[in-house]
Formats: structure tokens, sequence, C-alpha cells
């Protein structure tokens, strides 16, 4: 869900796909807007997105990388020599990585109602010339995803070897698997499940309150002003908060101070210990690149999404995937439980498919998927060569 | 560590296991592996007998393996029952040398009659006459050729003999629809004086009218 990961993680690009740049391609182009499962309709849509190796003869090993929450397109590599930044999953993905991209071609797209190129609530709407703001269509993981198989279709492919994806991005691999049956022969599913734990809708409301409370937030019409800040930041720093967990907090940060040894007895101090200091600059750093319509946007998404909704049960629901399934958890992830792992895995189960599941040890909660990427590339990398192969 | 003049019952072949269980298994039926290793035996299943297997395994490294094999699995502690895995949903449960290993054996088999039709274990007997002889002339508790364990650290923490074996499936509503004896690395069909002569055993078994209902099986089988 969180992008923000180490930075000395993130530094480390040997095998990177090299220096690589965004795209972008208009899609739903009149007479064919997009028709959202609320009902509403909107087109064209611009999708921005990145691609990595090289597309064989017959389409045949093609992977969609599905990022989380507040990522983006930019998934690998740098964007240019001097980038100080690799993409967000830069350690998973490349010649000889988890996701082999001497093999396999890869394709990675911000998020229908996002911000960072693909249209969201923050974009020009073609038919008023002003921003949509909060009369952007409501917007569902399936949306997301009916969106992602039109840029696939769009770049030729008529079916993924893969899709693969953490947090949201797990949500959106599952609607696709279910969604689309015959386009996906692997889904990968990590720290994930198929609905949001009611905690985890608890947290969201925290942050959307946030926003919703901030005197900037002029009722999501703030473009031209500084924006609801405030609200978002502290947003990000709940939200941050349970991307962690209680080993990872206690191992980074501890009880230790940020500019002293003994406290200041002030109340004057706000960022008094490390941690504060460190959701602190999450939160401010956040700001900078995110906009609130879209965060309200995409968490209320997350809340609605249950893969089972218009189907009988979730097993009836995931009786129509076609795909063999990698399911992995973290055991220190409170957000996305190894519970919830373990329901879908027997879900699966029910309706037969091809299952494998683990849960791996990790201390650094629900991020460990951005992080801890050794023992996910021994798994997922088999997992794709062998389906590649079948 | 065991004293080289201590008797240590003998381990059997992966092939000799294997090919017993193989043999009672019909083609395209499927198989669920408990404890399947690095899925071996499911890749046998899986390639000769066109079974769709899948494995539970409590060792990541293993479940490696078995992806790598372009097979699934998933990972279970046995101890635990079966939890993740539907009712019905096997043919077969295999179980091969572990439920004297596990805390609960008789949870673990009532699990795997309900989540497979049919159960395949092989298990040592340690009925066997040099195990009775080696505690009675010296006191001495039965180790294994590939666990020399002492009783303070061994994995296998029961001691069941054949007759113990089929006692408990009397009680249980499970019914022995075949038994073989494991004798110097050979499997027969009948063997005199099977459990003080066998090293150990091979049991098909299926549920018996008297089998215990689904939902008391499940209550059973929770972590207590």
């Amino acid at each position: 869900m969180d992008v923000e990961i180490e930075e000395d993680v993130t530094a480390q690009s040997e095998n990177s796909v090299g220096v690589v740049s965004t795209q972008s391609v208009k899609l739903f182009q009149p007479p064919n807007p997009l028709r959202f499962a609320s009902g509403q309709e909107l087109g064209p849509i611009t999708v921005t997105y990145e691609t990595y190796g090289t597309l064989n003869a017959d389409a045949s090993n093609a992977v969609f990388v599905c990022h989380a929450l507040t990522g983006d397109a930019h998934a690998a590599g740098l964007h240019s020599s001097d980038d100080r930044k690799a993409g967000w999953w830069d350690g998973f993905i490349g010649p000889g990585k988890g996701i082999d991209t001497s093999k396999y071609f890869v394709i990675c797209a911000n998020v229908l109602g996002g911000c960072q190129g693909t249209t969201g609530p923050g974009s020009i709407n073609a038919a008023t010339g002003k921003r949509h703001c909060l009369n952007f269509p409501f917007l569902t993981i399936r949306d997301v995803v009916a969106v992602h198989a039109e840029l696939v279709r769009h770049l030729g492919i008529r079916q993924l070897l893969g899709v693969i994806g953490g947090s949201l991005g797990g949500m959106q691999v599952l609607e696709w698997a279910v969604q689309f049956p015959d386009q996906v022969k692997a889904a990968i599913v990590l720290a994930s499940a198929a609905k949001l734990s009611a905690q985890g809708i608890a947290f969201n409301a925290v942050g959307r309150r946030a926003i919703y409370a901030d005197p900037g937030f002029l009722n999501g019409e703030y473009y031209d002003t500084e924006g609801p800040r405030y609200g978002l930041a502290l947003a990000r720093m709940v939200a941050h908060i349970t991307y962690l967990s209680e080993d990872s907090i206690e191992l980074k940060f501890g009880r230790r101070l940020q500019d002293s040894d003994r406290f200041a007895f002030s109340m004057q101090k706000e960022t008094e210990f490390q941690i504060e200091s460190y959701l602190h600059y999450q939160g401010k750093r956040f700001v900078q690149r995110f906009d609130a319509n879209s965060y309200l946007y995409l968490t209320r998404m997350m809340d609605y999404y249950d893969l089972s909704e218009g189907y009988t049960s979730l097993a009836d629901a995931l009786s129509r995937a076609q795909a063999r399934f990698l399911v992995a958890s973290y055991d220190t992830d409170w957000l996305f439980p190894t519970s919830q792992s373990r329901e879908l895995v027997s879900e699966l189960l029910k309706v037969r498919k091809h299952v494998s599941f683990v849960e791996l040890p990790c201390p650094y909660g629900h991020d460990s998927f951005l992080i801890d990427l050794e023992p996910l590339s021994r798994m997922v990398g088999p997992f794709l060569d062998r389906t590649y192969e079948a | 560590m065991a004293t080289p003049s201590r008797y240590q019952m003998p381990d059997l072949s992966v092939q000799l296991t294997d090919e017993l269980i193989m043999q009672h298994i019909d083609r395209n039926s499927r198989v669920i592996d408990l404890g399947c290793g690095d899925g071996r035996l499911m890749q046998r299943l899986n390639s000769e007998l066109g079974c769709t297997v899948m494995g539970v395994e409590v060792e990541h490294g293993n479940i490696v393996s078995v992806i790598e094999r372009g097979l699934p699995a998933i990972e279970a502690d046995l101890n635990e029952g079966l939890v993740d895995v539907p009712s019905d949903s096997f043919d077969y449960a295999v179980l091969s040398q572990t439920l004297q290993q596990v805390r609960h054996p008789k949870k673990l088999l009532l699990e795997m009659l309900r989540v497979a039709r049919r159960a395949l274990i092989v298990v040592p007997n340690f009925g066997h006459w040099r195990v009775r002889l080696e505690v009675l002339r010296r006191g001495r508790t039965p180790v294994t050729q590939a666990l020399p364990y002492e009783w303070y650290e061994t994995p296998n923490v029961h001691f069941m003999s054949m007759r113990d074996f089929r006692d408990l499936m009397d009680g249980i509503g499970l019914r022995i629809v075949k038994e073989s004896s494991i004798i110097r690395g050979r499997a027969v069909d009948r063997l005199l004086g099977a459990n003080l002569r066998a090293d150990s055993a091979f049991y098909l078994l299926e549920r018996d009218p008297g089998w215990i209902s689904q939902q008391s099986a499940e209550t059973a089988a929770r972590p207590s």
C-alpha cells in the first residue's frame, strides 16, 4: 500500500531495467466511453504506464503489475541517469529478478482515479473544461481493472502470463482473474484479501475525516489553493502506522528521541520522539505528491471492495477464474492479516483451483511485500516460469 | 545420540513408500499430500497417474521446491489440523511416516477423512519385537535410523503398534480397507505375527458407517 519504502532499500539498483520513461495513451475515445460499475460514463480516459522488457512475437510473455493505494506506474528503473530514486518495485522487477525482464514483458499503469497521470478527480473534464473534483464518477476496483484490461488490449496482448500485486494491487489481481478469466494465466496476490476488513475501513475513515475536516478542503474544489494539506498529511500519518508493525517501529525507532537524549518537558515541541518526527515527515512528503480527492476516491474504492459482490459467494466468484494462484501473506501484517489470505485460499480450494500459499516471516508489517523481496522472488520467479512453460 | 549397539528401527526407502502409495491410488484422482516435502511423490502422481495433486507443508523451502515443479502447495502446520482445506475436496489424503510426529494423531486422521474419501498412511510399528526387547532388556525407548534422537528431542512423540492402530480405527469409525506389513524393505499383505515382526505398516483407510459426523470431526480438529 505504501510506496515510501526505505530509501536505502530502493537505492540498490543492480540489474536495473535502466532508464525508462512513462508513457501515456488515451483510451475509451468517443463514442465508446468507459461505463463505470456505478452506471456513470466517462471518456476519453488517459492512462499512464511504463513497460520493461520485450513483448515476444506471440505476445505471450506479458506480466501486469498492479500498484497499491498510493503507488504509480513507475515500478522499476530510473527516469534519468542521475535519478536518485528507482521505481517502487525496482528490487523485484529487472533482468534476473523475481519478475525477470529478460524473459517477460512487464506493464505497470497508474490506476483510474489516481493522480500520477491517469485520469482522476484532479483531471480536467473535457465536457466542462473544469476539473472533475468530487463530480468524478464513483470508483470501484472493477472500473480500475476494466481500464487496465483495455490498456493491455491496446498493447496487442490477448492474454497475460501473469497479474501480480500487493495490498490494493492484490485486490485488482483477484478482480482481474474473476472478471477476465481467459486473460490471466497466473494470479499472484500478496498481502491482500478478497475484501477490506472492518478495521481497514476504520483507518480509512479516520483518514478521510481528516481531509473533510480540513478548512482547506473546500468541498474538493481546492486546486487553486493550498488544499487540505494538513488533513491529507494526517491521513497519511495514520495510514502509515497501519503499514508498519510493532516490531518494525520498535526496531527502527524504539523510544529514541529525535535531537536530544533527554526530554524537553515542553508542550511546544511536537516531534520529540523519532517516530513522531518520522510520521510528520511522511505526512509532509505525501502532500507534495498526492491529491486529496484521489485519496478519498481510492480509499472509498478499497472500502467497497468485496470480490463476492454480485455472486452467491466468494467461492462462486472464484469459480470463474482460470488462472493458477499464488497467495502470500506476512506474519507481522495486521492490516491484511494472514487469516484473510487463508480464507481466500480455502475458498479457492473449495472450487478446486490450483493454489499455492505461504505466510512469509518478515518484521516489516504490511509493507513487507515492498521490502523483503528475496523470499518473494524465490517463489514468484519459478511460479511464472512454470506457468509460461505450461 | 544413540550408542552404536542400540537397536534403531529401520527407515523405509522413499521408493518403497512411494510405490506402495501409488499402487493404491486411482488414475486421474485428486490427491492431497500431507507433509509433501519437496513434492517428489506429488510429481509422480501427477505425471504417471494423471492425478490432480496438492501439497501441505510447513517448510517454506519445500513449498518453493513444489512450486518449482509447477505444482501447488499450501503452508500449514499439521498440528493445527487442515482448517483451510474444505471437506470432501480430495479423493485421497496421503500421510507418510509422519503420524507418530503430530501432536494429536487421532484429530489428524479424522481431518484427513474429512477432506478426502480415503487416506493412505505409513507408520512405524513400535510393537516390533526388537523394540520390545530393547525396552525389556535395557529399559530404553525406541529410536529410528533416520531419527536417532533421544526421548527428549525426538520428533516421534507417539509410539504406536499395529494393534494400537487397529483399535483406534474401530473407535473412531474408520475402516481399514487394506493393511500391509513392511518387513526388511518389502511390503507384504499377509504376515504372521505382523505386530511382532513388521518394521512399519501401510494402511488404506476409509470412512465407516460409524464415522463420527463431519461436524464433530471438525470440532475435534480444532487446535486445543
